[in-house]
């Protein structure tokens, strides 16, 4: 009873945030679940608490690297790679492709898949509009990049800092395994989509780039950027846990930007933290109810090349079923006890597999195609022919890079 | 004759030069451009990408509006460069199918082709070989820079 009771309440979040209806958005669904799953006795009291310190420490990291990025997105930084990448261009489609790749993996490593998507992406789409040249191959980059760039480091994905505790790997030597599969994540995703839009990126853009205005590169914001940075990369020598350097960095960019407090609180987006802490619990009660057993019956154990192939596989098959934010909650316990190599095999899965559908997984997919049947614009056949072409390739290719880093770094 | 001619970023300047060499001064002519509003929805509403987040809308002008005057401007630039009486329509949605629909009532459409610069069906992208394939009229499908040379035909395949 116990195992359905868990279940549903974990299936009724996953619906809610794909579904979102206004009647009961996913925050509320996934606390109330909480709640009411250690009221009724599911989850033990001391169950609850456990998960919630586990995740908090994580929740606050996220907070903090979304302040930062949104403190970037004040200061201007977007907007100045806009314009950089729109002279860099000279006008070619090709060149403004590889600025794009270049910045949107720079930007998904650093600031995370989500200003990539949330930030750089609309402006990705307005440089390819004002240069007057098809935005797709760009737009479809961007789009790509924010998840499969998104291997190299704990702060570059969710995903990545829920596993960055339970990998007790420091920050540096996470980046620096994941660092090969990174790059081989980036020439996949270059070649295939260089050569299917090899036809859009050979003629030049029809509009003269003297058009577009250089505005200032915002350097107090990239100063504090790389500060933290290197303060991560450091972090295990001094002393000091990641977090707090996160943190360090957000409260700088705060003091200097001044945003209003509202702005400021938004920015964290507190109702998707409620909502990463409600799943985490749900998740825990459904793991301690069958789920974890079940997970650990079809991933394999071990850090072979197979093993970690095998691992890779699964996880991208569940993040593809059910997204990939409750598929890392989900398979983490059971790779976690496999070691640091099974955990990275997992985020090469989550992280690179979603690229399948652009919405990230079947079920949102399929939602939306029920609620838009007769809207053609969810017609992304494209996208998906793009995603059959990369993920498959990239899933294996980038676990044998991982598997590699594993032996040599 | 009612003829539509189909501008578009990459290949608008041959579309209209031969629109201007190929038509009659008679012809009654429209200028159509499409925004693609699937990207457009992809950079601005990335929420469902996001399982849980609900960002704001970025600040600045909508994406919506950057689309809508860059149509209008390509489009003044190509009614000038045709330089003969022509109505301009802006239409948005997916491209290959707004093209195939405003070309309805047309005697005539005059798309380019967008892909390789050699002979065979790669020289056309997947947005132009759907309108072409479905034009409900007669099309002038125009090179956007001089016709490759006859040598530039792929091999036949060697079947047997």
């Amino acid at each position: 009873m116990s195992e359905v009771v868990s279940l549903a309440f974990l299936a009724a979040c996953l619906a809610a945030a794909v579904a979102r209806p206004r009647w009961a958005p996913d925050w509320a669904v996934a606390a109330v679940g909480a709640v009411v799953l250690v009221l009724v006795g599911i989850l033990s009291f001391s169950g609850a608490r456990a998960a919630l310190r586990e995740l908090g420490p994580t929740v606050g990291f996220l907070a903090a690297l979304l302040v930062l990025a949104d403190g970037c997105r004040r200061a201007g930084l977007f907007d100045a790679l806009g314009a950089w990448m729109a002279i860099g261009s000279r006008g070619l489609p090709s060149r403004l492709l590889a600025m794009v790749f270049l910045v949107a993996a720079v930007t998904t490593a650093v600031l995370s898949l989500d200003a990539t998507v949330v930030l750089l992406t609309p402006v990705v789409f307005a440089t390819a509009a004002r240069l007057r040249t098809n935005a797709r191959p760009h737009v479809y980059a961007c789009t790509h990049l924010a998840n499969s760039a998104s291997l190299l480091l704990p702060v570059s994905n969710l995903t990545n800092l829920l596993a960055f505790r339970a990998s007790g790997l420091s920050f540096a030597r996470f980046g620096g395994l994941m660092a090969l599969p990174w790059l081989v994540a980036l020439a996949i995703e270059w070649v295939v989509l260089r050569r299917s839009f090899a036809g859009d990126l050979r003629r030049p853009a029809t509009r003269s780039i003297r058009a577009v205005e250089r505005p200032e590169l915002p350097t107090f914001a990239l100063a504090v950027v790389g500060l933290t940075l290197a303060g991560f990369v450091l972090s295990s020598l001094i002393g000091i846990a990641p977090v707090w350097i996160a943190t360090a960095g957000a409260v700088v960019m705060v003091a200097r930007e001044r945003p209003a407090p509202a702005d400021l609180v938004r920015a964290a987006e507190p109702t998707f933290l409620v909502f990463v802490l409600g799943l985490g619990v749900v998740v825990r009660a459904a793991s301690q109810h069958g789920l974890s057993t079940a997970v650990d019956s079809i991933l394999p154990h071990g850090t072979t090349l197979p093993a970690l192939l095998l691992i890779a596989v699964v996880s991208a098959a569940v993040a593809n079923l059910l997204n990939n934010l409750p598929a890392t909650l989900i398979i983490l316990p059971v790779a976690a006890a496999s070691g640091s190599g099974a955990v990275l095999a997992m985020l090469v899965g989550v992280n690179v597999g979603p690229n399948l559908t652009y919405v990230g997984s079947l079920a949102t997919l399929l939602w939306r195609r029920i609620v838009h049947a007769h809207d053609e614009e969810t017609d992304m056949a494209e996208f998906t022919r793009l995603g059959l072409l990369t993920v498959p390739v990239a899933l294996v290719a980038c676990t044998v890079a991982l598997w590699l880093a594993l032996q040599v770094v | 004759m009612r003829a539509v001619v189909w501008i578009s970023e990459d290949t608008w300047e041959a579309c209209v030069d031969q629109a201007r060499a190929f038509l009659p001064r008679s012809a009654e002519v429209t200028l159509l451009h499409v925004a693609p509003t699937d990207l457009e929805e992809m950079a601005s509403h990335p929420g469902p990408r996001l399982l849980g987040r609900h960002p704001p809308p970025p600040p600045g002008p909508p994406l919506r509006a950057i689309a809508d005057e860059e149509a209008q401007a390509l489009l003044a630039e190509a009614q000038a460069r045709f330089a003969r009486p022509a109505q301009t329509v802006a239409r948005r949605g997916r491209i290959e199918r707004e093209v195939v629909e405003a070309s309805g009532g047309a005697d005539l459409l005059v798309l380019a082709r967008d892909g390789e610069a050699r002979l065979g069906p790669k020289s056309l992208g997947p947005r132009t070989r759907f309108a072409l394939d479905h034009a409900p009229c007669q099309v002038l499908l125009v090179w956007p820079e001089q016709p490759p040379g006859i040598e530039s035909i792929p091999p036949p395949p060697h079947l047997r």
